[in-house]
């Protein structure tokens, strides 16, 4: 690949266990360490690429990325997605490996970096702009613009100490976003501000992507993902994947988040009608690719519920799998009984229950499955929370676009129609 | 798994791509040399960096910049009463004491005041080593460049207080610059290093002031070392270790003339230029070599 703008080969970083501890050690422990072993130091050296001691954020790292790609680097918290873009963007230096850039590149970590509370609005586009690499003469022509964006138009000559917090952030990812590199490195600096500000700055990182920039892009909103990354690389325990298409990455990424995340069922804190040993043991979701706790919006997604210590249970049994969104608001219910007409009695101890649900008509996004086990007067037990179920996007339509989760719940199918009206307000019909 | 760079395949660089901002991210080692290239290109942060500096010095004081004269004459003010009017130490001074402490000032406050404020810098801003990057050594650089206000103000407030206190300048006030310059290369040495030292070991936090006070006194800011230095001559060559005993001496001198009170010793400034040269050294280079771990332990 003769073209790449970004050549990582087997980049790593590592922290030395205890070196938080290290860190504050006092000049008299070094003072008294030397006298007591002055060669432990050297013996230290010499074995310094031992690496049983150390930890490493990231190992092995090795990517290339095309002018004008732009790259989203996914994982988990830990993943090592913070250390890469650091040691990318030279903050911290690599312990092996390197990394090769060729061309002008700005980091953005951390909205309004080395803003002064005591500078007006005014000075701090200054400072900041120079801090984050532009001259003095680019920021003076694209002051109006910063200005203009940020909206604090009114307020240039304050301190920033008296901004209110949504307008200090927007003043900082204000100069941020008139930055013109060749490559942009940006950590998870989208999620700040109000919803409509939110908006405005995914707006301008699209036109950052159409004027042909390199990014490399962290996030956890899958949503900015998918819309933004040309390509995905995902992070697992400081080593990396191929490249990926966003659709694959973000699906690995968030089936690999539930897994293991959690208790086992059968540990979960649950609410039962009188003391009990617990019921539901397991739960396993799988949708239509076969990952567990992911489905696609609106494909088949399969519950299997595993019941344990029934015997001494009463009565015809019915199961609920109920799915609520993150705000706990319930979205559908299926219910042995109401669906299938099915009850059950906990006759050997161990029941095993499907269900099986052909669609699920859920906009993507993150929900959590509650199990309901009830004998037909009331709850026996009941677990909130189970288990969680990604949701993710899938062409239901054919058009390429589904309806977002700031715009309802449901993905349901419709029939549009369109026919011009005249003036005296009748309906032509289409000839 | 370490990559080696000499046997890593290069590749070849795309028409796209600016080659001039070639960047290879490694691991390195030992010392660095300083990477000019690079402090020139990033420049205009330097100056935003003072400018920055300047301007939160003062800002919500109510005398705002009014301090920067009042600063300077209240201490020599006090020194004049504590030294000269309970102890009688500037009895037998050709010019008043408050002159006399005065010009010592100059280049003490300048001294004491970048060590100060420069020592913690790195600390004080750790955010930004975490956070971005840019060239490390404009923090404590811009810690001592953003003195020169204060000195200037000091400055003219004394060439004003002089001819008033009857006292004429002598025309060794044109090797002046030249003492200053000094001053700056020996308070940068300064504060590379312990800014340096204070990341890796907080205690410089803490000793630092004791070192600065022990200095004031060792370098006869508020007293004249003639008495001393004609009993026991060789106590000169001790004092001069720490390079402000010479500096301020050679300002005495060239700001308020010689006289057989205010003696002029070239040699005692000739060993602190060699110790201010050898200190800038060590501090830059300690600076480079450490700094590459900055955000590790900040």
């Amino acid at each position: 690949m003769s073209k790449s703008i970004i050549t990582v080969e087997g980049l790593g970083k590592a922290y030395r266990l205890g070196q938080k501890l290290e860190q504050w050690s006092s000049f008299y422990d070094v003072l008294t360490g030397f006298v007591r072993s002055p060669f432990k130091k050297l013996r230290q050296k010499s074995n310094a690429a031992a690496s049983d001691e150390a930890f490493w954020a990231i190992r092995d790292i090795n990517f290339e990325v095309a002018p004008g790609e732009v790259i989203g680097l996914i994982g988990r918290n830990g993943a090592g997605k913070s250390t890469l873009l650091k040691v990318l963007s030279r903050i911290v230096e690599p312990s092996e490996g390197r990394a090769h850039i060729r061309g002008r590149v700005a980091s953005l970590l951390e909205v309004g970096t080395g803003f002064h509370p005591e500078l007006s609005g005014r000075e701090n586009i200054y400072l900041n702009g120079a801090i984050l690499g532009m001259k003095r003469t680019e920021i003076t022509r694209k002051f109006d613009a910063i200005v203009d964006f940020a909206e604090v138009e009114k307020f240039l000559d304050t301190p920033v100490k008296r901004y209110s917090s949504g307008m200090y952030v927007r003043l900082a990812f204000a100069v941020a976003a008139h930055l013109e590199p060749e490559i942009l490195i940006v950590d998870e600096v989208l999620a700040v501000g109000d919803a409509s500000f939110q908006k405005k700055c995914m707006g301008k990182m699209g036109d950052v992507v159409k004027d042909g920039r390199t990014i490399l892009f962290v996030s956890h909103n899958m949503d900015a993902v998918l819309q933004l990354c040309s390509h995905v690389v995902l992070l697992k325990n400081g080593r990396n994947t191929e490249r990926l298409s966003p659709d694959e990455g973000v699906k690995q990424y968030l089936a690999m988040s539930n897994e293991g995340t959690s208790l086992p069922l059968a540990e979960k804190p649950r609410t039962q009608f009188r003391p009990h040993m617990p019921i539901f043991t397991g739960l396993s979701i799988v949708g239509a690719s076969g990952h567990r706790n992911v489905c696609e919006s609106n494909g088949k997604v399969n519950f299997d519920i595993e019941l344990s210590h029934t015997l001494e249970l009463p009565g015809d049994l019915t199961c609920g799998v109920a799915i609520s969104n993150e705000r706990s608001q319930r979205i559908a219910f299926f219910h042995s009984h109401y669906q299938s007409g099915m009850s059950f009695r906990g006759t050997d101890g161990r029941v095993r229950l499907s269900c099986n649900v052909p669609s699920l008509p859920l906009v993507p996004g993150r929900y959590f499955v509650e199990l309901v086990l009830s004998d037909g007067y009331q709850v026996i037990e009941k677990v909130e929370r189970a288990e969680a179920i990604d949701v993710v996007f899938a062409d239901v339509f054919g058009t390429g676009k589904i309806p977002k989760s700031s715009q309802g719940y449901l993905v349901l199918p419709c029939e549009w129609t369109h026919e011009p009206i005249d003036e005296i307000g009748l309906v032509q019909k289409a000839i | 798994m370490t990559a080696t760079p000499s046997n890593m395949p290069l590749n070849e660089t795309a028409p796209i791509v600016d080659s001039a901002r070639d960047l290879v991210i490694q691991p390195l080692t030992g010392w660095i040399p300083v990477d000019w290239k690079e402090l020139i290109q990033y420049r205009e942060l330097l100056f935003f960096f003072i400018w920055r500096d300047i301007k939160v010095r003062y800002k919500q004081a109510v005398l705002g910049s009014a301090w920067a004269v009042l600063q300077p004459v209240i201490n020599s003010v006090l020194f004049a009463l504590i030294f000269n009017g309970v102890f009688h130490l500037g009895k037998d001074l050709p010019v008043p004491y408050f002159i006399y402490v005065f010009a010592a000032l100059l280049p003490w406050t300048f001294f004491s005041a970048a060590v100060n404020v420069g020592g913690q810098v790195l600390v004080s801003q750790q955010h930004m080593l975490t956070k971005i990057y840019f060239p490390r050594i404009f923090l404590p650089t811009a810690a001592v460049g953003a003195n020169w206000v204060d000195l200037v103000i000091s400055m003219s407030v004394l060439l004003l207080a002089m001819p008033i206190c009857g006292v004429i300048p002598s025309v060794g006030i044109l090797a002046v610059p030249f003492l200053i310059l000094i001053t700056v290369v020996m308070s940068l040495g300064f504060v590379y290093f312990l800014s340096a030292l204070t990341v890796l070991y907080r205690d410089f936090k803490f000793i630092t002031p004791f070192m600065l006070q022990i200095m004031s006194y060792a370098s006869f800011v508020q007293y004249p070392p003639e008495g001393l230095l004609q009993s026991k001559p060789w106590i000169g060559y001790v004092l001069a270790i720490n390079p402000m005993f010479g500096l301020v001496n050679a300002f005495r001198a060239a700001l308020i003339g010689t006289s057989d009170k205010i003696l002029w010793h070239p040699e005692f400034l000739a060993i602190s230029i060699v110790i201010s040269v050898a200190m800038f050294l060590v501090g830059l280079f300690y600076f480079r070599r450490t700094e590459r771990r900055f955000a590790d332990i900040a």
